[in-house]
């Protein structure tokens, strides 16, 4: 996408300032990252913020008294590089940190500091004590997910297909729901599905109890508090972002191609088999990883829908790490969780991998 | 027969998109009919008598009043920071092409699908043993910024995909210097995109609850303090303020979908954006 054409003539230095920029960036990054992920300490760190400073100047300079074509070929550097060192520093640099957590040791509980010692037994306490909260986290972010894409599509695909001029409208109206606190919208559903709220006593009425206890998904006539509840949280608090790249996928479709399958003879749910449902592919994709991700991490859901047995790992991160302050187990546990995911990405991605995600 | 057929199909998928639509409804209903209730006792859970007031006194919890303002002003801070920031790097990566475009692309996508958790923890541990900066509103803000950046990026990139760069190079063929080429052309052109972007981030930012946690200190922002509350009080004045977040939201929602039909520009962006 060259959208500016190369001047004919271009002076040696001018030529390679697109080298120098994309170096100096990533040098610059590579410093804060340093710094704040404590991997260098005492005089080295002076070294390293003198470099930074260095790299920085250098590239101002070059922009300077290079030329227009230098200044050209360095402007997208400078322009992501503000960004880039703020999340070099605040996203980057706390990943190296949470994994250099995750290998030290803590003197106590009420000690703040810690001391770096290739502590591997963390992560051992990790899975050992909290295998449960592991898979029950991607279990119920799993489930939660299928469920999103249930009840979504075909949400999804009305909107898209039979919205008409009401399309915008119908599109507002799912997302105003997630315009109230996610919190509130939790506590809300904690009171729908109470014991003395409308759901119980209406499956009460219809004595549906024994129905839905076979189905386990009430337990002793509650359903508050129970693993369902937990996943239907799950599934309505990240519905929108499965609905919404579906209906982008299914709304980029040519409807000529549906009316093409028709006039080959093909019946309506071939017609959907074998040209919507692929071509909405793309959506499902990324809704999914979406949707997964933020769930299997969450732990507002088990803490006001759930029990103690149906706690997930999000909850163990949290209480380990802000109420018994805990940090190397609980960074040790949030690291496997980062890697799982990202290796459960990668697989996805090998498996059912399209191209225009991004 | 088959006609029939098809026809109680296309009935039963607009049922189920209904029912879809209905159940996202379900807690906001909720919310917004026990913003009238009158409670006995703390806990704002069981439906006892309407009131209106509830909403003739919005503010009467401080500590919640104080979150909520808190929220606000942290949302105005740290929007302003990343709308400045990722809307510099969108322009970057829309308007210039170059060595290691699509590393950048991919790396800004990875602060949006690592789990919150993870994001939350981990600033918290750079945060941890160190003596320059103490948790709180420092910290939220930061934070904020943070998975605020790429998400912003992302949004205006993608807003200003169709844009027409060679504008610029009409404007500077007249005789315009670049400072005033981007003031007087660029800017107001992806001048939407970056608003949108920004409105966005705000609810984000007001929002968030998990990452914050993780950051905050002692300091209350709204979804803390609710969080906080839920186990000794929960007052009908969060429902209310709830509600006045939603209807504002819905109010925003609509002026800007209004305002994009008049003039036009809505569906042009979008046709843009998708070419």
């Amino acid at each position: 996408m060259s959208l500016v054409e190369a001047p004919a003539q271009r002076s040696r230095l001018g030529s390679s300032a697109d080298r120098v920029g994309l170096a100096a960036l990533l040098i610059a990054t590579a410093c804060l990252v340093a710094i704040g992920g404590k991997w260098v300490s005492g005089p080295l760190t002076s070294v390293v913020v003198l470099v930074l400073l260095a790299v920085i100047v250098g590239v101002i300079v070059l922009a300077w008294r290079g030329g227009t074509e230098a200044r050209r070929l360095l402007a997208p550097y400078g322009l992501l590089k503000p960004g880039m060192l703020w999340l070099g520093l605040f996203f980057l640099a706390p990943l190296w940190s949470l994994l250099r957590i995750s290998l030290s040791t803590k003197e106590s509980r009420f000690d703040i500091n810690y001391n770096f010692s290739w502590a591997f037994e963390n992560y051992q306490t990790a899975f050992t004590e909290f295998g449960g909260q592991f898979s029950r986290a991607f279990l119920y972010a799993g489930i939660a997910t299928v469920l999103t894409i249930l009840i979504g599509y075909p949400l999804a695909y009305v909107i898209a297909f039979r919205g008409g001029k009401y399309k915008n409208v119908l599109l507002g109206l799912v997302v105003v729901p997630f315009f109230t606190s996610y919190l509130i919208r939790t506590i809300a559903w904690s009171t729908i599905l109470s014991d003395e709220g409308v759901v119980v006593s209406f499956v009460k009425g219809l004595g549906l109890v024994p129905v839905l206890e076979a189905l386990q998904i009430m337990d002793n006539g509650r359903l508050l508090n129970t693993p369902a509840a937990v996943i239907g949280g799950l599934t309505y608090n990240f519905l929108p972002f499965m609905l919404l790249p579906i209906y982008v996928s299914l709304e980029k479709i040519d409807i000529g191609l549906v009316n093409a399958a028709n006039d080959l003879y093909s019946t309506n749910s071939a017609a959907f088999r074998k040209v919507v449902f692929p071509l909405s592919m793309p959506g499902v994709f990324a809704g999914t990883l979406l949707t997964f991700i933020p769930a299997a991490g969450d732990f507002v859901n088990a803490q006001f829908l759930g029990n103690p047995n149906t706690t997930m790992i999000g909850n163990s991160i949290q209480d380990q790490f802000l109420r018994q302050n805990n940090y190397p187990v609980a960074s040790a546990m949030a690291a496997v969780l980062m890697v799982s995911i990202a290796a459960l990405v990668l697989l996805y991605t090998r498996l059912f991998g399209t191209e225009d995600l991004a | 027969m088959i006609r029939s057929r098809t026809k109680v199909g296309k009935q039963l998928l607009n049922v189920l998109a209904g029912v879809a639509l209905v159940y996202l409804f379900v807690p906001i209903i909720f919310i917004v009919a026990f913003s009238f209730n009158k409670p006995r006792g703390k806990f704002n859970l069981i439906w006892q008598e309407f009131t209106w007031d509830n909403w003739l006194k919005p503010f009467s919890d401080p500590g919640l009043t104080d979150a909520f303002t808190r929220s606000l002003e942290i949302a105005a801070i740290s929007t302003l920071i990343a709308t400045f920031l990722g809307s510099l790097m969108a322009i970057a990566l829309a308007r210039y092409s170059f060595k290691g475009h699509n590393g950048f692309n991919f790396f800004l996508v990875l602060p949006l699908t690592a789990p919150e958790i993870v994001l939350g923890s981990s600033l918290a541990t750079l945060f941890l043993g160190q003596n320059f900066v103490d948790f709180g509103l420092v910290t939220i803000v930061i934070a904020h910024v943070m998975f605020q950046v790429s998400f912003v990026a992302l949004t205006v990139r993608a807003r200003i995909r169709g844009f027409d760069w060679t504008l610029e190079h009409a404007a500077q063929d007249l005789g315009a210097s670049p400072m005033r080429t981007f003031w007087k052309i660029t800017f107001p052109l992806i001048l939407p995109g970056i608003l949108a972007a920004s409105l966005l981030a705000f609810a984000l930012s007001i929002d968030d609850f998990i990452i914050t946690f993780f950051n905050s200190g002692s300091e209350q922002t709204f979804p803390i303090y609710i969080y906080g509350a839920s186990r000794v009080e929960i007052s009908p004045q969060i429902n209310v303020l709830a509600s006045i977040v939603l209807f504002a939201s819905v109010a925003i929602l609509a002026i800007g979908n209004f305002s994009g039909k008049r003039k036009g520009s809505g569906r042009k962006q979008r046709k843009l954006a998708r070419a």
